[in-house]
């Protein structure tokens, strides 16, 4: 136990010796969430739209009345043709071109059929397609209004039975993006903290040269790796506390769920990352590789993989088998599930036992590993 | 001349030696952009759907018909009444529950507005939103159909009055792949180019080689570019390999001309190479200078250049911050040549930011080095 302890004092001081370190680990947090919280927004207003209006009529500027303030359009500009509108697409002023034909109000007015073209910028093809949805759904509404408009012309009685759609949203009833993103934050921080800067730790000893040292003094090998990983351990420990806090106090994100919990099972997941953080440096030569190693085969693809930004469901049906074997998955639906549903463990419990299966496993693996190349 | 290109050669040895991360930086672009291709898709569909039908009529067994048969939604659960509703959501067996009430086709039929349930899962606000878009529609469809099918009773043709007709140019099938490729090629020079030049200069701090190299007789610009150059053949080989995989997996063609396509990214990995240069003035060890990086280069050039989140919809202050971000204008202009087919001359401000990046942050480098030289 003496040894074990001497070992982590170790390491902490070299943690700490780098000075430059400590921004590194309590500044970064801080930064991550306030870009997360503030730049990423996946709302759609303000389509920056430019109009082509040849008809000029009431009928005409009654569409573009309820484009302007429905709020998701915004009008930058206007054209006589509609063949102007692709420079405006091109250089990227305007996202939109709607373009009104001359007759439009008057075939609305003899009940023939009217034309409105809309000319899209496809080339950020994600929010042009919300965009769209918008359009659409504003000239169903005004269709739809037009058709009562004629059935009450026609001295129509019988109203038709119409259905109004109430929904309730859970958990997040304004649907601020926000809230979906700053909590994984925490799962990025942690695992910047855990699995990079720890197998960076391991391998630094390694490239110069004081691993023979240490294998030279009597430390066991699992009080070296206990040692090595415990200190990275408690700072993401420590983050926690950090990146909870701001999260809750800066952001004004509920934690609707127990904080305890939310420590106890991230303890867990960093079982899985200490373990992948050594599996790294059990592969690796030099820092650089073990920074390549760890961002780009585990954290990039975990965060990718895991539903922690981008939904699981949208994906192919063979990656979302893929998704099972990534320890992240089950972490964002604790973060999700603690922060804004206020999930306890009987909700919970499936998740923790994946990450802690999964955490011993990998820990293991690595560990022999590491044992193996001491030998 | 020849000094410099010592300096080349023994960097490009040395890179050699190291094969892993060779492999990394040549095989990492067409894997992220696999992974994104995949992953990074918001297109909503199946989305898991319970249906409680409390009413039991033609018109309710209508509504969740057109709800279940739109492609949008699976129907996974048709809970009896009374059952735990919200339960459904919060263990995840459904992202939505419609209601629909007792009485709901007799309301109909005798021409009242019929109020119908639809409980969501907002904890994925954006999922969250796409599911209340695709039920508002269907709900409007719905109606759309009552009052088309009162208009026929009554002897009417009933029609659509507006006819909308959307046409999206440059990407008309609105891939996510088409817009996600020069996003990756302006992340991924980031990458190859900052990081790498970064941390190749702080090892040879780290090991103490530098001292050997400043002892060599190099001017400090020889060491400089000779240390450089290399990256810049590994950025650009990066550049290809995407280009190329995105042609070959994705369908992703160049529209505009190659030349120009060649001068932006050399313009702006010229800018990246310096400000790689610049972290490893102030950096002391790999780890730090990965950090500084990773904060100032990468996650800026994903979340602050408007690849995936837009630029206009971020609060005052951060967007006046991503005009400090040169993949912001690299973006408009990659996205200009490769999918719009334009050339260099549509966005000469963009170009102008760019140079004017490079320039100053080539300019603060070399002064930073040349002072240590002193």
């Amino acid at each position: 136990m003496r040894v074990l302890w001497r070992v982590m004092v170790k390491e902490f001081l070299q943690i700490r010796r780098d000075r430059r370190m400590i921004p590194v680990i309590f500044v970064a947090p801080v930064v991550q969430i306030a870009v997360f919280g503030f730049a990423v927004n996946t709302d759609v207003t303000d389509v920056p739209t430019v109009l082509v209006d040849q008809d000029r009529s009431a009928a005409s500027r009654d569409l573009l009345r309820r484009f302007v303030r429905s709020g998701y359009f915004e009008l930058v500009g206007v054209e006589e043709r509609a063949s102007e509108v692709d420079r405006w697409l091109v250089t990227g002023r305007a996202q939109l071109g709607l373009v009104i034909g001359p007759g439009f109000g008057a075939a609305l007015a003899s009940g023939r059929r009217a034309a409105l073209q809309v000319i899209a910028d496809g080339s950020d093809a994600a929010s042009v397609n919300i965009a769209l949805g918008y359009a659409g759904a504003l000239v169903r509404g005004l269709g739809a209004d037009i058709q009562l408009e004629r059935l009450r012309a026609a001295g129509g009685l019988a109203r038709p039975g119409q259905v109004e759609l109430e929904p309730r949203v859970f958990y997040n009833p304004d649907l601020k993006s926000r809230w979906f993103y700053v909590p994984a934050v925490l799962a990025m921080v942690l695992m910047v903290m855990t699995m990079l800067l720890s197998a960076m730790g391991v391998v630094r000893e390694k490239e110069i040269g004081t691993m023979e040292q240490l294998i030279v003094t009597p430390i066991r090998p699992w009080q070296l790796i206990v040692g090595k990983l415990a200190p990275f351990g408690a700072i993401g420990v420590i983050q926690v506390f950090l990146v909870t806090a701001v999260t809750v106090f800066g952001f004004s994100v509920p934690l609707r769920g127990s904080f305890p919990l939310l420590l106890g099972l991230t303890v867990l997941f960093l079982l899985n990352t200490l373990g992948l953080g050594l599996l790294v440096s059990t592969l690796v030569e030099t820092q650089q590789q073990a920074m390549m190693a760890a961002v780009f085969t585990a954290m990039v693809p975990m965060i990718y993989l895991s539903g922690l930004i981008f939904p699981i469901e949208n994906m192919p049906r063979v990656i979302q088998l893929v998704t099972y074997a990534v320890p992240l998955r089950y972490y964002a639906e604790i973060i999700r599930g603690v922060f804004l549903r206020g999930s306890a463990i009987d909700v919970l419990w499936p998740e923790a036992l994946m990450l802690l299966g999964m955490g011993l496993f990998l820990l293991a693996v690595a560990a022999l590993r590491f044992r193996k190349r001491l030998d | 001349m020849r000094r410099l290109l010592a300096v080349t050669v023994k960097e490009v040895r040395q890179i050699r030696r190291d094969p892993f991360s060779l492999l990394m930086l040549i095989v990492l672009p067409a894997f992220m952009l696999v992974l994104y291709g995949f992953a990074l898709n918001f297109d909503v569909r199946h989305v898991r759907l319970a249906v409680q039908d409390r009413d039991r009529t033609a018109a309710s067994r209508d509504l969740m018909g057109a709800f279940v048969h739109s492609t949008y939604f699976d129907l996974v659960a048709t809970p009896e009444p009374g059952a735990d509703l919200p339960a459904l959501i919060e263990r995840r067996r459904a992202r939505a529950v419609l209601v629909i009430p007792e009485g709901f086709g007799e309301g109909l039929a005798a021409g009242r507005t019929e109020p119908v349930q639809l409980l969501v899962d907002g904890a994925d606000s954006t999922t969250a939103a796409t599911v209340l878009g695709y039920a508002r529609a269907l709900v409007a469809e719905a109606n759309a159909e009552l009052v088309a099918s009162t208009l026929a009773r009554r002897g009417r043709r009933p029609a659509v009055p507006i006819a909308f007709e959307p046409r999206v140019l440059f990407n008309p099938e609105l891939e996510s792949t088409q817009f996600l490729v020069p996003g990756l090629i302006g992340f991924l020079l980031m990458l190859t180019a900052v990081l790498s030049t970064a941390l190749s200069v702080v090892r040879e701090k780290e090991r103490g080689t530098m001292e050997q190299l400043r002892m060599a007789p190099l001017r400090t610009h020889e060491l400089i570019l000779g240390k450089t150059v290399p990256y810049l053949g590994l950025s650009l080989l990066a550049t290809l390999i995407i280009l190329v995989a995105a042609r070959l997996l994705f369908g992703v063609e160049i529209r505009g001309p190659y030349l120009d396509l060649l001068v932006v990214v050399l313009l702006y990995l010229f800018g990246a190479l310096g400000f790689g240069l610049l972290i490893s003035t102030i950096a002391h060890t790999q780890a730090l200078a990965f950090q500084a990086g990773l904060i100032t280069s990468m996650l800026p050039a994903i979340l602050l250049s408007g690849f995936i989140f837009q630029i206009r919809m971020m609060p005052a202050w951060l967007q006046g911050i991503t005009y400090l971000v040169p993949a912001r204008y690299f973006l408009v202009i990659l996205r200009g040549i490769i999918l719009k087919g334009e050339g260099l001359a549509t966005y000469w401000t963009q170009v102008l930011a760019l140079a004017l990046y490079g320039f100053i942050v080539v300019a603060l480098a070399s002064t930073r080095l040349a002072r240590r030289e002193a």
